[in-house]
């Protein structure tokens, strides 16, 4: 077989890090860790690209997300998702100055897709790795700026992060984007974006749940039903003062339901999703706010799918006001996972002076958020 | 020259050309570590062979048949390399490496090829033998049984030789690659050969909690 003739090209397999544009690097990241192919391409803090191909709709069939099903998605999306992204940034692949990848945390076998992919991409174009944390990614996709005009302030540190997601519920304490994030607390069972599928389930509403819950409260009463708030008694704040748990928030509505279709009495749709959608918010914020005013953070970012819930924002708004809180919501489009924002990770390593990751990482579904790269 | 990568069973990367055979080739056994192994394995085969990334001419992927979550690694990074190198992508059946090494080695005839496919299932292959090229002739599979099947004296291919591997080498995939392109052979269809829909039990709604 013959080879190209391409003398212009000077590739080692060595990735070379001694000539990396450290000023406005132009970045590509890979996002695999759940349903959501993204492939971001940023140039410094500018977003070029955010292209995701999403699998939700087989899932749908399911309730939720299939592990398996999402990393054969992985699979098929990730060239057409590379080139998409490419032709939208208006780059060549070869342009790039690195590769970004999530490699945790997640579902393991959907991040080992995107990692085997990156290393290949970055070992074929001769660029270096940047092996980072998902959960970060989402509060670093807060620096990213649509365009010359978007003039935005940058955020400032140290903030709190809220990240909500079908995947996970994390309460983070963000002194430094690149160098020192920690993990407050976290769900101690289901994520709340899973709560929101699952309580639609029993209410016979389709998957995903959020956008369900939400139309089906638009005339609900948020007061008419009591439901319990989860680690928010006395006797769970000594040891779980920041974490989360909605799977006793979710036995409870159950529980209210079949009382009402075993007395053969309606059940009043709109103010049981209003109910609890209320119980979910009001969870979140109590505790987001809560580590604000307790680390002394007048900050509050929010991140991950389930900051789309309208509901959510506006709460987020009126506490953090009442409070003295600025509140940071980024683009929604960068809320819900994305490459964009782990190439926009990548690109503030790179610009902060970081080595590049070796070669050898792997997957890593229960990643620390404190390991910010890998 | 061809970059082969291969991840059915173990993790396998190969740097081939059709004159000078195998020139560079870099595996592990392990079967659970494909996504930290398979970017050394690759820089240090395309150091090896001493070749820069625009004196390949294409990518070659083994699509398996294999246990799904490795299997798509290799898969991932051949897809991807070709995309990043420029050139085309090549898919072939992890199998046909494994019988061709066997004809390769002197086997002649019919032949099945039997992988671990996990979940206390096999994979399995059957060739007739080689061509005039050297390429092995599959006649049957890629499918995936109970062992207990394939010694059933009923099955079809009961009474043929067979030989079971636990790794599969990108070197003989490359080289199976590269006689399929110098004799013009159609390369295999450019999908995963999982032979296994991904499990999930449909529910029948909610389950009561009081
Ligand atoms: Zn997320």
């Amino acid at each position: 077989m013959k080879t190209r003739n391409d003398t212009t090209d000077l590739t080692t397999t060595d990735l070379p890090t001694t000539t990396l544009n450290r000023v406005d690097p132009l970045v590509l990241g890979i996002e695999t860790s759940c349903d959501e192919t993204g492939i971001g391409i940023v140039r410094g803090t500018t977003l070029l690209s955010n292209t995701i191909a999403s699998s939700m709709d087989e899932h749908a069939r399911y309730g939720g997300v299939v592990p398996e099903v999402a990393a054969r998605a992985h699979l098929e999306e990730l060239v057409p998702a590379i080139r998409a992204a490419t032709l939208e940034a208006g780059i060549r692949l070869e342009e790039i100055d690195a590769v970004a990848v999530t490699c945790g945390p997640g579902l393991a076998g959907a991040l080992m897709v995107g990692v085997g992919a990156a290393k290949a991409l970055a070992i074929s174009l001769g660029k270096p790795i940047y092996a980072v944390n998902h959960l970060v990614g989402h509060v670093g996709a807060d620096v990213l700026r649509l365009g010359a005009d978007d003039t935005t302030e940058a955020l400032e540190y140290p903030t709190i992060a809220l990240l909500v997601s079908g995947g996970h519920t994390s309460l983070l304490l963000v002194r430094d984007l690149v160098s020192d994030v920690e993990l407050l607390g976290e769900t101690i069972d289901d994520a709340a974006g899973e709560a929101f599928d699952k309580v639609a389930r029993l209410l016979g509403l389709p998957y995903p749940g959020g956008p369900q819950i939400d139309r089906a409260a638009l005339d609900g009463d948020p007061t008419a039903i009591r439901f319990p708030r989860g680690l928010s008694q006395t006797k769970d704040m000594a040891k779980h003062r920041y974490d989360f748990s909605f799977s006793g928030l979710k036995t409870s509505v159950a529980r209210w339901v079949e009382q009402k279709r075993d007395a053969d009495e309606p059940v009043p749709l709109a103010d049981v999703a209003a109910s609890f959608r209320e119980a979910v918010v009001d969870i979140l914020l109590t505790k987001a706010v809560a580590a604000c005013v307790d680390h002394g953070v007048p900050r509050l970012l929010l991140g991950g799918g389930v900051i789309a819930n309208a509901r959510l924002r506006q709460v987020a708004q009126e506490r953090t006001d009442a409070a003295g809180i600025a509140l940071r919501v980024p683009p929604l489009s960068l809320c819900t996972d994305n490459g964009a924002m782990i190439a926009a990770l990548g690109a503030q390593l790179i610009m902060a002076g970081h080595a590049p990751s070796s070669l050898e990482f792997g997957a890593d579904s229960t990643l620390p958020v404190s390991d910010i790269q890998v | 020259m061809l970059l082969a990568i291969d991840t059915s069973a173990g993790t396998s990367v190969a740097v081939v050309d059709l004159a000078r055979g195998v020139i560079a080739e870099h595996s592990t056994d392990d079967t659970m570590r494909h996504a930290e192994v398979v970017g050394r394995l690759i820089a240090d085969c395309l150091t090896d062979a001493a070749v820069p990334i625009s004196g390949l001419s294409a990518v070659v992927g083994g699509m398996g048949p294999g246990p799904f979550t490795g299997l798509r690694v290799g898969i991932a990074a051949a897809r991807v390399f070709a995309l990043g190198a420029g050139v085309p992508f090549m898919p072939v059946v992890s199998h046909d490496a494994l019988a061709f090494g066997r004809y390769q080695a002197g086997h002649s005839g019919p032949l099945v090829v039997v992988t671990d496919a996990r979940r206390r299932e096999v994979n399995w292959s059957v060739y007739s033998g080689a061509d005039a090229a050297g390429l092995p002739i599959r006649v049957d599979g890629p499918g995936v049984a109970r062992p207990a099947v394939l010694q059933e004296p009923d099955w079809e291919h009961a009474r043929v030789p067979r030989f079971d591997a636990v790794a599969v080498s990108a070197g003989e995939l490359g080289l199976v690659a590269e006689l399929m392109w110098a004799h013009r052979h159609p390369f295999a269809a450019d999908e995963a050969l999982y032979l296994r829909s991904p499990d999930v039990t449909l529910s029948n709604g909610p389950k009561r909690v009081s």
